[in-house]
């Protein structure tokens, strides 16, 4: 089990995170907006997350936190 | 659970004031997460330049000076002889490093000083809005470039890298990108070794950044990506240029 | 007070940078001052220290930038055409509050010029130079013991107030020997360099050394700040030589080699019966206005006498507003006026030969 977390109005809706995550399973929230008016980037399905960083890692505005 | 990712202490808490997409947050991370593991943030100086990163000096936690426009090379040369126990780095665009502060890279260089320097190449003038910068590519259109970079009249593009590795002063060379995974570990790890080698007295080190910019190429930051895989890794290689720690040159 | 030794100008501007605690030396050559540079290539690895030749001005001046915002005392020197290529360098040590020490070597200008003694970048040093609100301690000695005093305050005056100072010479001044002594100087009680970027050792949050403030109310805030600042040296630390002006009739004003000329034009000059005096600025910047048009209320003619087309004159007609008649006499190019010149003028001013 592991756990990412998003700053989610530090996020930038670049939308790189969703292009590693081996999972599929980071998306951009599409129907909201932060407070800097993007689409933040979000994990729909955290009981598939296996901790493995690559969306912090790819992430240029550190928004992702990441435990396992 | 423990954390196995977060935002490296060296890293100042503050939102990054790069576009969508930019490289320059991946490579601020990557420098504090290195100073981090070398536990070096107390003795620390880094050098901002002027450019897109010349609010550098707002994001590292370590002691910054902020450089006129190309010179960042020279003013960590005054800080390394004054505080020569101190770890000196500069962070540097291609405008300012490979055009208007040419002389003070190369001088930094064959000197042999003890500093690293972090190079973003990302093939134009970001702050200014898009003009033609030493590294961008033949045929690039930008600002200054409306019809392409035409060769026979703008040049060819720097290949910093190559041109530095021939110097006897440098004790490192390395030019990687932030554009995968895969990419990213092994730019931390050129980082790394560049700050080792600084630290161990063997000379200057450099790491070239190929990087992207998606606002003034006018693409997404996943269509700049692969813009960057497509056009500019052909032109500018990955890979070690100059290795003094292992002995011989990799290239 | 040590013994006195014969040094020539350049060398022992060098040796009292050092003795002044200076230890991290940046330059380029460039003739009349290279002396400068060769003494602290000789001297600097002796005792600890850094001579570093740059590949060019603009470096060696950016290295400064450097080692000053580090908190080392930390000096450049160089010529005319060579400070041309420090001037940005200067403008963002001053735009950064960074203490250092520039010397100017002065030779004729404009362009390459030539490498005669000149003063023609009064107005460089005086009045900008490079961009932006700011301001230097200038500093003009006329002779090597003047020149070694000054240079070890000059430290003292850049870190006191945080800013670059210049002493300005010309190729006379470098090039002359003179008996001098080192070591009469005492010391200013100076503040510890907290603000310097030195590494934080985890102690204190990262200090910044930088000149760019985008919000423009910030900027302006800064330059006032800055300007009071001025202000308080302008009030302070004016230095200059009243030589024969109790009595005179005509005040000379020059700085510099050139005023050691005008007191040897004086002494024809009395000897004629002329009574001649001579207003000496030893801070060219602070400029000792106030004591110029002092002397304004009662004696009606100024002679600013200058190895340039006419720079200084203008700062001298500024403090007289008005008051008194304000000639000029100079030599330029390299030229340097012969006091027979200069009493030939001042007899001229004064409606022909001596009363």
């Amino acid at each position: 089990m592991a756990k990412v977390t998003f700053n989610e109005d530090r996020c930038k809706g670049c939308e790189l995170c969703t292009t590693v995550c081996p999972k599929g399973i980071v998306h951009m929230a599409k129907h909201r907006l932060n407070a800097k008016g993007f689409h933040p980037a979000e994990v729909t399905d955290q009981e598939q997350c296996i901790g493995c960083a690559f969306c912090a890692t790819i992430c240029p505005d550190v928004v992702i936190e990441v435990e396992k | 659970m423990t954390k196995v990712f977060q935002k490296p202490h060296a890293l100042c808490d503050v939102p990054l004031h790069y576009c969508p997409g930019c490289s320059h947050g991946i490579v601020h991370r990557l420098v504090a997460e290195v100073i981090d593991e070398l536990g070096i943030e107390g003795s620390t100086i880094g050098v901002a330049p002027v450019g897109c990163a010349v609010f550098a000096y707002n994001y590292f936690e370590c002691d910054m000076q902020e450089a006129a426009h190309g010179r960042a090379p020279a003013v960590a040369t005054g800080i390394k002889r004054a505080l020569p126990d101190k770890v000196v780095f500069t962070y540097q665009g291609d405008g300012d490093l490979a055009a208007i502060g040419t002389a003070e890279t190369v001088h930094i260089a064959t000197r042999g000083e003890k500093v690293t320097t972090i190079f973003i190449n990302n093939a134009i003038y970001g702050m200014t809005g898009g003009q033609m910068a030493p590294t961008t590519l033949p045929g690039q259109i930008t600002q200054t470039t409306p019809y392409g970079r035409d060769v026979s009249t703008q040049g060819y593009p720097v290949r910093v890298c190559e041109m530095l590795s021939t110097l006897d002063g440098v004790a490192l060379a390395a030019r990687v990108a932030v554009n995968n995974i895969k990419n990213i570990k092994a730019a931390k790890a050129a980082v790394k070794k560049a700050f080792e080698y600084q630290i161990q007295g063997l000379g200057y080190s450099i790491v070239e950044v190929v990087s992207s910019c998606p606002t003034n190429w006018g693409l997404s930051p996943k269509e700049a990506v692969k813009w960057l895989e497509d056009n500019m890794l052909a032109y500018y290689p990955l890979g070690v240029y100059k290795d003094k720690g292992e002995g011989a040159d990799a290239k | 007070m040590s013994e006195k030794v014969l040094m020539k100008g350049n060398e022992a501007l060098a040796e009292a940078a050092i003795q002044a605690g200076c230890r991290l030396f940046f330059g380029y050559p460039i003739t009349p001052q290279t002396e400068v540079s060769a003494y602290m290539a000789k001297k600097m690895p002796k005792i600890g220290g850094t001579f570093l030749q740059a590949e060019s001005e603009v470096a060696a001046i950016n290295m400064v930038y450097g080692a000053a915002g580090a908190g080392a005392r930390v000096m450049t020197s160089s010529s005319s055409p060579g400070i041309s290529l420090k001037a940005e360098g200067i403008s963002y040590i001053a735009g950064a509050d960074l203490p250092c020490v520039i010397c100017n070597i002065v030779r004729g200008g404009p362009g390459l010029g030539g490498i005669q003694p000149a003063q023609s970048d009064y107005f460089q040093a005086t009045k900008g130079g490079g961009h932006g609100d700011y301001k230097l301690i200038v500093l003009a000695p006329s002779g090597i013991q003047e020149l070694v005093n000054l240079t070890v305050e000059a430290f003292d005056l850049a870190d006191a107030y945080r800013m670059p100072v210049m002493i300005m010479g010309d190729g006379m001044l470098g090039q002359m020997m003179e008996p001098v002594a080192f070591g009469s100087y005492t010391p200013r009680k100076l503040e510890e360099k907290t603000w310097a970027a030195n590494g934080t050792a985890g102690k204190r949050k990262h200090n910044v050394i930088n000149s760019l403030y985008i919000q423009p109310d910030e900027l302006e805030n800064l330059v006032v700040a800055r300007y009071k600042k001025y202000s308080e040296i302008e009030r302070t630390e004016v230095k200059l030589e009243e030589y024969m002006c109790s009595d005179a009739e005509i005040i000379m004003v020059s700085y510099g080699t050139t005023a050691r000329i005008v007191k040897s034009a004086i002494k024809i000059l009395r000897e004629k019966g002329v009574k001649a005096g001579l207003i000496r600025p030893i801070t060219l910047w602070p400029f000792p206005g106030k004591t110029i048009s002092q002397y304004a209320d009662r004696v009606k003619n100024f002679l600013a006498v200058e190895m340039s087309m006419g720079q200084m004159v203008e700062d001298v007609r500024l403090a007289v507003n008005g008051e008194a008649d304000v000639a000029f006499f100079g030599r330029t190019g390299g030229v340097v006026p012969s006091p027979a010149e200069v009493v030939a003028k001042v007899e001229s001013i004064l409606g022909g030969a001596a009363k």
